[in-house]
């Protein structure tokens, strides 16, 4: 298969009080487009420092970094961010959702920046959000909606533009065991019915058990002997 | 048990543009507070300084300012002739029949037309105002056109100086003096001989009659016997009542504008406090837990936030009071209403004003404080722990 | 439109700090109008004036007065129409706190100031009465004047008691005329004077001038002065406006302390506004990550920022606007005659909307400017 993601010798470091701190080192991976994959390693090992990069809303030292057949590494700041609107479907720990607009409006916040009109946005996002079974839901604030309703919620807005690529971090880290399972059940779908490719960092087993292979981080460099 | 007052003083500098911009809006209000004050008391020691507590002043019943009174030659040879009156060592009376005349004279920054009070005297006019002294020049001779003048009189207007010449009333006038007069309104004044500024107006009658009493307390006998007196038509004052007087109508402008205006502006900065500290509560939620859920009461963390909001109108008080000090180096004239004249006064600082500008600073941090003060203290602890 | 949906949501997320900085900016906004009324009222007396009036004073002060027969004089000047004496009066009607203008005027005044609306049969009866007196309505209403009621006045340039007996009730020919002035006949002013104080007689304070030509002021001034140069009282004639101004020019330090302050409230409420939306946008930095994550660009995001304030300061300045009315009013007649014409004017409304504006967009700029440099990692770490 096509590969989605090509890092080479990548390179990640980061100041602080004047130090410099080595995230992460020698990185050579590759993520063929379609795959499930978990980023997995204890705390600090550069895993989030990893899928933000890949994620394009951080910039590495040194290396190579093609996702989506583009060199990341070489576009400007807003290219960069026209980039991620094509290519990037975001979820996030804490879901991220805009307080003040609705389901609905949230999920149709990333469709603003497409030429799209009033009323195939509207068809869009009600298609996306009884994807995620919240057809019910879709005038609800953040607010009025549970940790594992929010998350899919963002799932659906993650998805909305037909992202290349899904980057979670920590999916599933507030919720409880029932909700995670829903969550991660969702992504699975993603994955096979849509064939997004998932790029997903977590410390829970059992969310690693979706993932289709698993690359472990420990002290900013890649582990060999995938299981 | 307290919290110390560290706490809050941290908090202040862990969010510094916020403390910046909210003392800031304090600083510009205790500011206006202050200066107005200032400006207040810099009018009324004017004034004030202008009259001695010993001397009078006689002018035409009811008629409020010197400019509209008159009195004749007879009604001052009366008042002259009472025996209430000091006599110097020259044995002659010590009393100055005055003349006082508005003439127009051009600023020298401006060009703008300005009423100038010119004031003719009496021989024992100079005796009669210890507080005037020569810093330049000579005092005038009598029966000459020779004139000395007021030094911010000589500071703000043209031909203005010693050896120049100033033209009223028909006639030139030679500059050949200027006198300090200690911060009184007479530094606004032109001085002359009376008889002469009479010839050249074509007076006949003299404006008013200034005098010193022979004790403070002889005022009563003589202010009697005058009203009684079927000749006369006058009015007898101390000096420096006459001249509080001339201050009221402007400092009450003053004085009212102010002090309205201060706290109309003050609840913008108490509003802009209470912002503030309502934020500083929502933000340390958790905190204020903590601190309930390690043993601190509910009045400990009143007095945590109360205080955190009075160092705000504290910083405030301090910038804004430093900037009104600023304001001692600026001199302001104007018209004053009363005596229709040029009037140049500074802007004063006594510690009275420095404590009540202080002070108000203080009461706007604890007003803007309190409401935000008792809902940090009545979080309820659960909930507040969770919030972290 | 759905980018002012958001500003509006975000607005209202802290409708406790929102309504504060609102209440704020009201009453920053209301007071800056008043006091740009105040200090446009100190003008309208020049703004009154009309050009084709003339002051002739004493040139060596206002104070000073010019002999009568000056009058027919300045009537013989070519471009003279009609020449009338006023005599400021100062009289104190029951406690000198009562001010108001008193002038004892000649016979050809009101036909020189047409903008002073007498109806016919009261002007008649001010010309009979010898002691007769025309009040402007401002006037009338703060003391309670009506026609034929008697108003004593404690002379301080003229002693005495004097009475007069109302006759006639001007009003203004618009909003901008002073209608706070006592009128009397200057003849019963100097009749009487040379009765009881001979010194005072037949002295004029100044002449009003009316001309043909508006064009000709300077000219027609000129030859004025010109016909009582070297002589013991020489003149100096100026336009009405440039009288007036002359006037305001000398009080012009309280003016300008005035302008001064007025505009210190907008710093002040200023400092108060860029408080609230540095800390809503401090709040709000991991929502600005997400959406920059998400693909929306710091042009995005400043205009919520800017958004959001501008609509908070357009708020507060619709409301301050509309309180300005009522509380101008209020303020015109607790002041009574000290303001003869108070007014907001057009150019003070725009100035307040103008001013909350700038406020609106200053207090955005340092929010904006951080949440577009923001760096989106640095940002998402702010939620968790």
């Amino acid at each position: 298969m096509q590969p989605v993601v090509e890092i080479h010798d990548l390179a990640k470091s980061y100041r602080r009080g004047g130090q410099i701190v080595p995230v992460l080192s020698d990185i050579d991976l590759v993520i063929a487009s379609g795959d499930f994959v978990g980023l997995m390693g204890p705390s600090g090992s550069g895993k989030s420092t990893l899928l933000n990069l890949i994620a394009g809303i951080d910039k590495p030292d040194s290396g190579t970094l093609r996702v989506a057949g583009v060199d990341i590494t070489t576009l400007t700041e807003s290219d960069l961010a026209d980039w991620r609107a094509q290519n990037v479907g975001f979820i996030f720990q804490f879901y991220n959702l805009m307080p003040v607009l609705t389901a609905f409006e949230n999920v149709e916040l990333p469709l603003l920046l497409t030429s799209l009109s009033t009323g195939e946005r509207r068809h869009h996002v009600t298609t996306a959000l009884e994807m995620v079974g919240l057809g019910d839901r879709m005038e609800h604030y953040p607010s009025e909606l549970s940790g594992g309703q929010q998350q899919r919620v963002a799932i659906a807005r993650a998805i909305i533009t037909d992202p290349t690529i899904l980057v979670a971090d920590e999916p599933t880290g507030d919720l409880d065991r029932v909700s995670a399972e829903e969550i991660l059940t969702l992504m699975e779908r993603m994955n096979d019915e849509l064939g997004k490719t998932i790029i997903m960092v977590t410390h829970d087993p059992h969310a690693a058990e979706r993932a289709h292979s698993i690359k472990r981080l420990d002290k900013g460099v890649l582990q060999d002997g995938e299981h | 048990m307290v919290i110390p007052f560290r706490y809050s003083l941290r908090n202040l500098r862990a969010r510094r543009l916020t403390t910046i911009l909210t003392s800031g809006g304090m600083a510009l209000v205790v500011f206006v507070f202050a200066a107005v004050q200032m400006l207040d008391t810099g009018l009324r020691q004017t004034l004030v300084a202008t009259g001695q507590p010993d001397n009078i002043l006689v002018t035409r019943r009811a008629a409020g300012t010197e400019i509209s009174s008159a009195v004749d030659r007879v009604q001052a040879a009366i008042v002259e002739a009472q025996p209430e009156i000091a006599t110097g060592p020259d044995a002659r009376r010590i009393l100055s029949k005055e003349a006082v005349v508005l003439i127009t004279l051009p600023k020298r920054d401006s060009g703008v037309a300005t009423n100038v009070t010119t004031r003719g005297i009496g021989p024992a006019g100079l005796a009669l105002r210890p507080q005037v002294r020569i810093v330049e020049g000579r005092m005038f001779e009598f029966g000459t056109s020779q004139i000395i003048v007021g030094q911010s009189i000589a500071r703000r207007f043209n031909g203005a100086g010693v050896g120049q010449q100033l033209r009223f009333g028909g006639r030139e006038w030679t500059v050949v003096g200027v006198f300090a007069a200690s911060g009184s309104a007479f530094d606004s004044e032109v001085w002359g001989d009376a008889d002469q500024l009479m010839q050249a107006f074509r007076r006949q009658n003299y404006s008013s009659v200034v005098a010193r009493l022979t004790e403070a307390g002889a005022l009563d006998a003589l202010a009697q016997r005058l009203d009684n007196d079927p000749r006369l038509t006058l009015d007898v004052k101390r000096e420096r009542e006459f001249y509080e007087e001339q201050s009221k109508l402007m400092s009450n402008f003053i004085s009212y504008l102010g002090l309205t205006l201060s706290v109309i502006f003050s609840i913008g900065a108490m509003i802009g406090a209470m912002i503030t500290m309502y934020a500083a509560v929502a933000n340390r939620v958790g905190e204020i837990g903590t601190l309930r859920a390690l043993g601190f009461r509910r009045a400990a963390v009143l007095w945590a936030f109360l205080f955190e909001s009075i160092a705000l109108g504290a910083v405030g008080g301090v910038v804004g009071v430093a900037l009104a000090s600023l304001m001692q180096f600026v001199q302001i004239s104007t018209l004053n209403w009363q005596s229709f004249s040029e009037l140049a006064f500074s802007f004063t600082l006594t510690p009275r004003i420095v404590i009540s500008s202080f002070a108000f600073a203080l009461v706007m941090g604890v007003i803007g404080g309190f409401l935000p003060a008792v809902r940090a203290a009545r979080l309820n602890i659960i909930d507040a722990i969770r919030a972290i | 439109m759905h980018l002012i949906k958001l500003i509006f949501r975000n607005a209202l997320r802290h409708k406790l700090r929102t309504g504060l900085t609102v209440v704020g900016l009201v009453v920053a906004i209301l007071s800056f109008g008043l006091l740009q009324t105040v200090v446009d009222a100190w003008y309208a007396g020049a703004e009154g004036a009309a050009p084709n009036r003339l002051i002739t004073r004493n040139a060596v002060s206002l104070m000073v007065p010019l002999p009568l027969h000056y009058r027919d004089k300045i009537r013989s000047v070519d471009g003279v129409k009609a020449v009338a004496a006023a005599n400021w009066f100062a009289g104190v009607y029951q406690d000198p706190k009562n001010f108001f203008p008193q002038f004892a005027v000649g016979p050809a005044y009101f036909s020189i100031y047409p903008e002073y609306r007498i109806p016919d049969a009261q002007y008649r009866a001010f010309v009979r009465d010898r002691a007769g007196a025309i009040v402007g309505r401002k006037l009338a209403q703060t003391y309670g004047f009506r026609v034929g009621d008697v108003v004593p006045l404690k002379g301080t340039i003229f002693p005495g008691t004097w009475t007069f007996v109302v006759r006639g009730i001007y009003d203004g020919a618009d909003a901008g005329t002073d209608t706070s002035q006592f009128f009397f006949h200057w003849d019963y002013l100097n009749e009487t004077a040379k009765t009881r104080m001979p010194t005072l007689a037949n002295k004029i304070g100044i002449f009003v001038v009316q001309i043909a030509d508006a064009d000709r002021a300077a000219e027609v001034s000129e030859e004025i002065d010109a016909l009582f140069k070297n002589s013991p009282a020489e003149t100096l004639t100026e336009t009405e406006k440039a009288f007036q101004i002359g006037f305001v020019k000398q009080t012009e330090a309280i003016l300008i302390a005035v302008r001064i302050v007025s505009f210190l409230v907008i710093f002040i409420i200023l400092a108060v506004m860029a408080n609230t939306m540095a800390m809503t946008a401090r709040e709000r930095r991991g929502e600005y990550a997400t959406l920059k994550a998400l693909g929306f660009g710091g042009g995005f995001l400043a205009t919520l920022i800017f958004g959001e304030s501008l609509l908070i300061a357009a708020i507060g300045a619709v409301i301050g606007v509309v309180f300005t009315f009522p509380v101008a009013d209020w303020f015109a007649s607790e002041m009574g005659t000290l303001f003869p014409v108070f007014e907001v004017s057009r150019e003070t409304v725009v100035l307040q909307a103008a001013c909350a504006l700038a406020v609106g967009a200053t207090a955005a700029l340092f929010p904006a400017r951080r949440a577009i440099r923001v760096r989106i990692v640095d940002g998402l770490r702010a939620i968790g």
